[in-house]
């Protein structure tokens, strides 16, 4: 069983709101989960606004889909890597993004950071050790 | 002889804001609405292109605002929040409404 068991990245470089593809990304995640796959996802470019705290959707009628982040912990999606230069062209930080977390069943169910920070070298990196890339 | 300009396309993404900064005149408006707003948030790369046009006013409505949870404290200073019913008046008030899509 093992050795079928391939790596899949999820590329997340859209805005939230303006368009479905950020809610479709999601959407395709959490299926994908079924699966038991090594998942792991990107947020780069606009893809790291998906991420801000404090959205509320209220105002423009639309789903806030982005409480849904704080669940993927519980389908093992624990890899969520965020593009540093990204976020800082942006004028944003770490301390801006949903403080996302998941349980280490192997740890003593410890708690720990689902976002990763890394650089866009790094990700580049990340990117090519995958065996599958979904783009969003 | 003033004009109202909208944009609701990020600026990382389409040139729209960028274009619509480079022919905007001073006594006009911009209107920033849907992904737009994204270009009203302080300390990042396109700042010094927003503030930078002499006498224009700039808006950004709130609902988006609130939607992508940019709160005010990240705003450019300058930026007025506006809601739907401003967004009219904005362009009842001006000569024509000029839309960046």
């Amino acid at each position: 069983m093992s050795e079928d068991i391939k790596k899949f990245m999820y590329l997340n470089r859209r805005a939230p709101h303006g368009t479905i593809y950020a809610w479709e990304s999601l959407e395709v995640v959490l299926i994908g989960a079924a699966f038991d796959q090594d998942v792991s996802l990107a947020f780069f470019d606009d893809g790291v606004y998906q991420l801000l705290k404090s959205q509320d959707t209220s105002g423009i009628e639309t789903k806030n889909f982005s409480p849904t982040y704080s669940a993927l912990g519980d389908y093992d999606v624990t890899k969520l890597y965020v593009e540093q230069e990204s976020l800082e062209e942006r004028g944003l930080t770490l301390d801006d993004l949903m403080d996302l977390k998941w349980e280490d069943e192997d740890d003593d169910w410890a708690e720990k950071d689902s976002i990763r920070l890394v650089s866009r070298a790094e990700l580049t990196d990340i990117i090519e050790q995958q065996d599958i890339v979904f783009s969003f | 002889m003033s004009t109202l300009h909208t944009v609701n396309k990020s600026p990382y993404e389409k040139s729209s804001v960028g274009s619509c900064l480079a022919h905007v005149n001073s006594g006009s408006a911009i209107l920033f609405y849907e992904d737009a707003v994204y270009a009203t948030i302080k300390g990042a790369s396109i700042e010094q292109l927003v503030t930078g046009t002499e006498g224009v006013k700039l808006y950004a409505l709130g609902a988006d605002l609130k939607a992508r949870g940019i709160t005010d404290d990240k705003l450019i200073d300058g930026v007025e929040i506006v809601d739907y019913a401003g967004f009219v008046d904005l362009a009842a008030e001006h000569d024509r409404v000029q839309a960046w899509v």
